[in-house]
């Protein structure tokens, strides 16, 4: 069991459980990830590490309720312990002291992960950009955190209501266009975001990485249901990656994977909706 | 009294109620059948059934147990050898082991020494007070197994009699390996035999850390020098799903056997939307192989409400390499087998999702290095099968986290751990291995016998080292 320490609501949706997981803080590197299971009836959930303290023996994950697993893990509280909890996965980011500017980019809920590996890239002497981007600015998250890490952060929203109006790549484009020498492009957030950063560096030869959230079951490479095209080769997202060359990842392909089971998702959610009625009603009672 | 020259048969459920529910198929001998088949047998002067038994079990002895009625007694007999009877008398191929060389073989059938194993150790698991003791001593050296399969199992249970402190590192939520995740709870009901025989570990004394993946949360050298473990033994299997690598393997709807039989088995995606992992199987679904796990597949997808399942698979029925048993059952259920056919695309539709099977024909050639004749292509043969899902059933290779992370372990071409076949050694002091990581995929039976010679290598090593 792994007991949940702090539980922090960054938005309406969006929130913060700090672990208590010891052994895998011990061992936790930027860009990898944990697969977690809220209960005996919960799916293997995989998200990333958004961050991890090794004297405290913690790790940090931010998740947004979506379907019906986030939903059950976002209704549990300080306290409370996660049942399965398994980590850490993946590899862990390229961070060299001497790449030079790295932009670190995060869409959405993928500030998270890009956290740990901005602030990694920063300590070891690479000059850091950083470009968040959300939709509006009432969901942006970790702003103040990456200020204390970057060297520059600049904001890009949807609707135009903090920073500039636009995308994440409205904000790359310009640095491009000023001519900064950008060593490495680190882009974590939805797959339509990382694809078109992908595209927007492609001319200029910028190297991209991005990190891929397939679908998957136990993380370690036993089910291949992880697969993504890179290339010519197929890859398991969770042993190979979860970081891949962004000019090489076959996007489309990804984004159909991720649709497999989302109309089973809607019966899943509905199922869950019901239990929780019915247990008002037996409270009621 | 006459020989029966048959075996008798064994009860199992109606081939059209079964094929509708997860229950187990094959319902066990009652004691009268039991006694009747224990009669088949000769106790013959020389019981060669003993040498096709991988762990040496005194099958005669324990048959004469249960003609004098004394199931305790017999289950005892088997348990002198292998830890794991309930699960060894269903899953093993007894036909290719001890029922091979059985004399009864010659002129009938063989004594049906696999049931016999399985009402024994049924029968004690209802009937009998089995009274498990702490074996394992606080002070003794540390053992740390990794991987929680039929050879992790079974050398964990020797070592633990004597007394060593074992720690089994498991990297899924559960323990078992293929037993938990792989094997359909049809074939081995998980609650009734697979957990009873782990729990029955725990009360020995033997520790198991489950969500633990070695090579990830600590290495074999960290487990030896912080954790300060005195052996390890690497059990780690057969868990890296091979793919075909033709065109559309990546559509939504193609699965591993891994990723369907462990969705399924262990995240229990059939009692969906109870259980939350979800499964798609559609209305009809092809499995490409021809081995158990292709007919766990196929027979798996079937109770999961495909109205057609087709097993593709380039040889002929002869070379099948699942057991005949499961073959049978897999036909009696109403699998369609699409044999001497090889895949050679999947196609799509529009939104990514499978919508059929390209094959090509083939006919037998000849004789390769297996000794199988080979399969060649008929040019200009292929044609579509419709389906809504493709499994891909065609083996597995061994999972590189640990090997790749211990420098001064030899592996094989093939990644898998180079060890010695009679103890287990690796060319890593005070490192073992054994079962299907070393050997690639083969069966429970075969990697509880690793285990087993691991076990007692591992503990001669102990000796020598502590009266160093």
């Amino acid at each position: 069991m792994f007991k949940i320490l702090n539980k922090k609501v960054l938005h309406e949706n969006i929130l913060q459980f700090t672990l208590e997981a010891p052994l895998i803080a011990r061992k936790a590197e930027p860009g990898q990830f944990v697969v977690l299971r809220v209960n005996e009836y919960g799916e293997r959930v995989p998200l990333t590490i958004a961050d991890f303290n090794r004297e405290k023996g913690t790790i940090d994950i931010i998740f947004m309720v979506i379907g019906a697993s986030t939903t059950v893990l976002a209704s549990l509280n300080e306290g409370d312990s996660i049942l399965d909890l398994v980590g850490p996965l993946g590899k862990k980011t390229d961070i060299r002291p001497d790449m030079g500017t790295v932009v670190c980019i995060g869409g959405g809920i993928g500030v998270a992960p890009i956290y740990p590996i901005a602030r990694k890239m920063k300590q070891v002497g690479n000059h850091v950009i950083t470009i968040m981007g959300a939709k509006n600015k009432d969901i942006l998250i970790l702003k103040d955190e990456m200020e204390k890490i970057s060297d520059e952060v600049i904001v890009t929203t949807d609707d135009g209501s903090y920073g500039i109006k636009g995308f994440v790549t409205t904000a790359l484009q310009q640095l491009i266009d000023k001519g900064i020498d950008i060593a490495e492009v680190v882009a974590i957030g939805p797959v339509i975001m990382m694809k078109t950063v992908a595209d927007t560096t492609r001319p200029y030869n910028i190297k991209t990485i991005v990190s891929l959230n397939p679908i998957m079951v136990d993380g370690t490479g036993m089910c291949g249901g992880c697969r993504v095209q890179v290339g010519d080769e197929t890859k398991f997202a969770c042993v190979d990656g979860p970081e891949f060359d962004g000019h090489l990842v076959d996007f489309v392909n990804l984004m159909e994977r991720q649709r497999m089971y989302r109309p089973k998702e809607e019966i899943e959610k509905d199922h869950i909706c019901r239990l929780a009625k019915k247990v008002e009603e037996m409270e009621e009672k | 009294m006459p020989l029966v020259m048959q075996k008798h048969e064994m009860p199992e459920q109606d081939a059209n109620v079964r094929r509708n529910n997860f229950d187990e198929v094959a319902l066990g001998y009652t004691e009268e059948l039991a006694l009747a088949e224990a009669n088949r047998c000769l106790h013959c002067k020389v019981p060669h059934c003993r040498k096709g038994c991988p762990v040496d079990i005194d099958i005669p002895a324990f048959i004469a147990k249960i003609k004098e009625g004394d199931f305790e007694g017999a289950n005892a007999k088997i348990k002198e050898a292998s830890s794991l009877p309930a699960i060894c008398g269903r899953v093993c191929p007894q036909e290719n082991q001890c029922e091979k060389y059985c004399v009864m073989g010659i002129k009938g059938e063989p004594v049906g020494i696999g049931r016999l194993e399985r009402f024994v150790a049924d029968y004690c698991m209802q009937n009998c007070e089995e009274k498990i003791e702490k074996t394992v001593k606080d002070d003794a050296q540390k053992v740390a197994i990794i991987g929680s399969g039929p050879a992790g199992l079974a050398c964990a249970g020797d070592l633990a009699k004597k007394g060593y402190q074992v720690t089994i590192f498991e990297a899924l939520h559960t323990a078992g390996g293929v037993l938990s995740y792989g094997i359909p709870e049809f074939r081995l009901p998980k609650d009734k035999v697979v957990k009873p025989e782990i729990d029955n570990l725990r009360k020995m004394g033997v520790k198991i850390e489950v969500n633990s993946v070695v090579g990830k949360l600590f290495t074999v050298d960290e487990l030896m020098q912080e954790f300060n473990f005195d052996a390890v033994f690497i059990a780690t299997g057969a868990g890296l799903p091979h793919f075909m690598n033709i065109p559309g393997e990546n559509l939504n709807g193609v699965y591993s056997s891994n990723e369907f039989l462990t969705r399924c088995n262990l995240m229990k995606a059939y009692r969906f939307p109870e259980y939350a992992t979800p499964i798609n199987v559609g209305k009809k679904v092809a499995v490409v192989g021809g081995g158990n796990v292709a007919m766990d597949s196929a027979r798996t997808a079937l109770r999961l409400g495909a109205e057609k399942v087709y097993i593709v698979y380039r040889r002929s029925e002869k070379e099948l390499p699942a057991r005949r048993e499961e073959v049978e059952h897999a036909k009696q259920e109403g699998i369609e087998f699409k044999l001497l056919n090889n895949p050679v695309a999947i196609l799509g539709d529009e939104k990514g999702y499978v919508k059929a099977i390209r094959c090509i024909k083939m006919e037998l050639g000849e004789p390769d290095a297996s000794g199988r004749r080979r399969p060649v292509e008929i040019p200009n043969s292929e044609f579509d099968i419709d389906v809504d899902t493709v499994v891909i059933a065609i083996g597995q290779g061994p999972n590189p986290l640990i090997q790749s992370t211990t420098p001064d372990m030899q592996t094989n071409k093939r990644g898998n751990i180079i060890a010695d076949e009679e103890t287990g050694k690796t060319t890593k002091e005070g490192v073992f291995a054994g079962g299907d990581i070393v050997t690639g995929a083969a069966t429970v039976i075969l990697a509880m016998g690793a285990g087993k010679k691991a076990a007692k290598a591992i503990d001669e090593y102990l000796i020598e080292k502590r009266n160093k």
